[in-house]
């Protein structure tokens, strides 16, 4: 810093020392951006806020009916890019009162020709009813494998619970077909494939 | 802390006759292009981001003048719309990344050590590499342009998945030049904390600073905080596209709405970043050409802080469609309404200190009177947009456009023309030709009024934007909007001859170039000479 040299020692210690907490500040932010990651996902999970329900199987709770309401349960599902995957479900919505549970079966077809590796991912809406839809039994907990041209009948076993919020009288359930990971390495190298080698 | 009067400090200032030009103890420089590349003087580094930063407004400009031409009429006319999508994307980060924030950058290289009386900035070398990453970072981002599949067509604001799984295949590129000019920001930033820190002359407080250090300051604490969170989402994003993770990708257990949250996280900040040092530039020259000291100095300083504190805690309000549950609808909605209340006390302060003042109109006060309105109608529009309930009919039309064109465009862009005004004597030694910044003036004001104005309407009335055509009814709001967005870009080229006439000659500026300027800046010679302040000035407040 030559056009320092002439400014006293005590500044120069001053300005290191605030390089130093100022790049302790970057490291702690850059970090902190990571952290923001689960952060989401547990804020996402106690509050049911993104829809996600529970990846694996909850216990039923055997408490009584309240037959004072009805709610709808609507299913939705949907395809994506890069799985050629069907996948139907044997109604489209159910009746029924808090605290009961039912079963739906969903039907996976692969028309492919190759075996292939999906999964469903499941989103609830609205948001906050997400904690009180309880799944018993789901197919989307595990990834699903289906030969070429396979069709695999899975079901749903679910739960409302009772303290299911006042005002949710219609809940809707939408699966999402998906690649599961060694498919979409396929899919990113066709994507690619073509533009120039990028490695 | 007792408020002390930050203006008017009268300076003894026993070196600078001596400190005039050619330091003997220097090696003489390098000549030609070595002398640029290897720079370590504040003056010129200020300088080189001041031309990088007026060459990306070229491009940026020309990049919004295809897509304002495509949108001259209802159809697709000039460009497909895989091309338009990249050309509003490029504008956007180019204007954001390549133009407001090195001249903000630049300013502050040329003028905090003048304003605090500092030799340099703290560190020089740095300072120089900050710079030419500049130019690396934006020359590869330009590049994706020409690369196979295009450059980035996903927005400024980068939404996961369309920078990820449905990007083109230049997005790692561009993915590179966001980190490097984040990096130029993030040590740009360092030094200027370090400097005001620390090489303040000797008597001077925080709080004895000309305001367009103190809002620079909080500024540069704001991209310490936020770069390394773009930085982070960046990254994130690379992973996810290159090495398999599932950061965004609902399919892998990630989930797109967490990108959302993390760019505004840094993005609400990151508006802040270019309108903060704009304030500090119109609180230094309606003072002096109202030849009144600034009306509520401290006030100005907690207002700046208050934003800067609260502008972390509004990032949802960009994001009330995508399903927040109403508590956080109704907190976000709040905390941004907030935020009217600090700035409504600094549009008072620059209203309060022309009060009884008097006013003269030189080419910086037009552009600082037009700051104070036009930023204005940015706000208010800002507080309709914050009405959660209301959002979800305005989000993604022409009046989000609109709004934060308003607070971009004669809000940050026209504070530095005005900062550039007011300082061009300082850095040139002549003063600005008043006829030809006049014109640019008018023409600029009225190019940009009839640009973004009509803009408010096609918005209310349904146009979404980002799109290469568009329904008919909207058709004579457009062709106002192009009419003007082209008569606002050829207004510019007239700054650019001003600026090149001001450099080769004009009127000569005395070392106080305007009657009313009282900062430390003033009290060195026009042009300033390469090296001032190498003995630090006696800094003596005025009551004192």
């Amino acid at each position: 810093m030559p056009e320092n040299h002439a400014s006293p020692n005590a500044s120069r210690r001053g300005v290191r020392r605030t390089v130093a907490k100022t790049l302790f500040a970057l490291a702690g932010m850059f970090a902190f951006a990571f952290a923001l990651v689960p952060l989401y996902d547990v804020f996402c999970e106690v509050t049911g806020l993104n829809g996600k329900t529970s990846g694996s199987a909850q216990a039923i709770v055997h408490e009584e009916v309240d037959a004072s309401r009805m709610v709808t349960v609507q299913f939705i599902t949907r395809g994506s890019a890069g799985l050629p995957w069907n996948l139907d479900v044997e109604t489209r919505q159910v009746r029924l009162h808090p605290g009961q549970s039912a079963e739906v079966d969903f039907t996976f077809h692969n028309p492919a020709e190759t075996a292939l590796w999906g999964r469903a991912v499941p989103s609830v809406s609205p948001a906050e009813a997400t904690p009180h839809l309880r799944k018993l039994a789901c197919f989307c907990f595990q990834e699903q494998r289906l030969e070429a041209g396979e069709r695999l009948e899975l079901p749903l076993v679910f739960q409302l619970a009772r303290d299911l919020p006042e005002d949710v009288n219609t809940l809707t359930l939408v699966y999402t077909l998906y690649p599961v990971t060694r498919d979409e390495a396929v899919l990113q190298a066709r994507v690619t494939a073509g533009k120039g080698d990028e490695a | 802390m007792a408020p002390k009067l930050p203006l008017h400090h009268p300076v003894e200032q026993s070196s600078t006759a001596s400190a005039g030009g050619q330091a003997s103890a220097h090696a003489a420089p390098p000549r030609g292009l070595m002398r640029w590349l290897l720079t370590t003087n504040h003056k010129e580094i200020g300088s080189l981001y001041l031309i990088f930063s007026l060459t990306m407004f070229f491009i940026g400009g020309v990049f919004a003048l295809v897509v304002r031409a495509e949108l001259f009429q209802p159809g697709l006319q000039l460009v497909v719309p895989e091309f338009f999508n990249q050309m509003t994307t490029m504008h956007g980060l180019i204007m954001v990344f390549g133009a407001i924030m090195p001249a903000f950058v630049g300013l502050a290289n040329w003028m905090v050590p003048l304003q605090i009386g500092a030799p340099d900035m703290a560190l020089p070398r740095l300072n120089n590499f900050s710079f030419w990453l500049l130019p690396v970072a934006f020359t590869l981002l330009l590049s994706t342009l020409l690369m196979p599949g295009g450059g980035p067509n996903f927005g400024w604001t980068f939404y996961a998945p369309l920078s990820t799984t449905y990007a083109p295949p230049s997005t790692t590129f561009f993915i590179l030049s966001l980190h490097i000019a984040g990096i130029s920001s993030i040590l740009g930033a360092i030094n200027i904390i370090a400097t005001i820190l620390n090489l303040r002359a000797p008597g001077m407080r925080l709080m004895d600073m000309p305001l367009f250090c103190w809002t620079w300051l909080i500024t540069a604490f704001l991209l310490i905080a936020v770069m390394p969170v773009l930085a982070g989402a960046v990254t994130m994003m690379l992973m996810d596209i290159n090495f398999g993770t599932s950061f965004f990708n609902a399919a892998g257990g990630g989930d797109p709405v967490l990108f959302q949250h993390l760019f505004w996280f840094f993005g609400h900040p990151e508006v802040y970043i270019m309108i903060l040092p704009a304030f500090g530039i119109v609180s230094a020259i309606i003072p002096t050409f109202s030849r009144k000291r600034l009306f509520g100095y401290a006030s100005m300083v907690y207002a700046t802080a208050a934003i800067a504190i609260l502008s972390f805690l509004v990032w949802a309000h960009h994001m009330f469609t995508v399903g927040l549950p109403l508590a956080a609808e109704l907190f976000f909605m709040y905390t941004t309404m907030l935020i009217a209340v600090p700035t409504g006390v600094k549009v008072f302060n620059w209203i309060a200190t022309m009060f009884r003042g008097s006013i003269s109109f030189e080419p910086p006060m037009l552009f600082a009177l037009a700051f104070v309105v036009q930023f204005t109608i940015g706000g208010f529009s800002g507080l309709m947009l914050a009405i959660s309930p209301a959002d979800f009919q305005y989000h993604d039309t022409y009046f989000v456009v609109a709004h934060f064109h308003y607070v971009l465009v004669p809000g940050a862009l026209f504070a530095i023309l005005a900062a550039a005004y007011y300082w061009l004597p300082k850095w040139t030694g002549h003063y600005p030709n008043v006829k030809l910044a006049q014109w640019h003036f008018w023409l600029s004001v009225i190019g940009v009024n009839l640009t973004f104005f009509p803009m408010h309407f096609s918005g209310l009335a349904g146009m979404p934007r980002r799109i290469p055509d568009y329904a008919l009814q909207f058709a004579d709001f457009n062709l106002a909007s192009s009419l003007g967005a082209f008569m606002f870009g050829a207004s510019q080229l007239l700054f650019v001859l001003l600026i090149i006439k001001c450099v080769r000659g004009g009127e000569k500026a005395p070392a106080k170039a305007w009657e009313g300027a009282e900062d430390l800046e003033w009290s060195v010679p026009s042009p300033a000479p390469l090296h001032t302040f190498e003995h630090p000035p006696t800094f003596r407040r005025e009551d004192e």
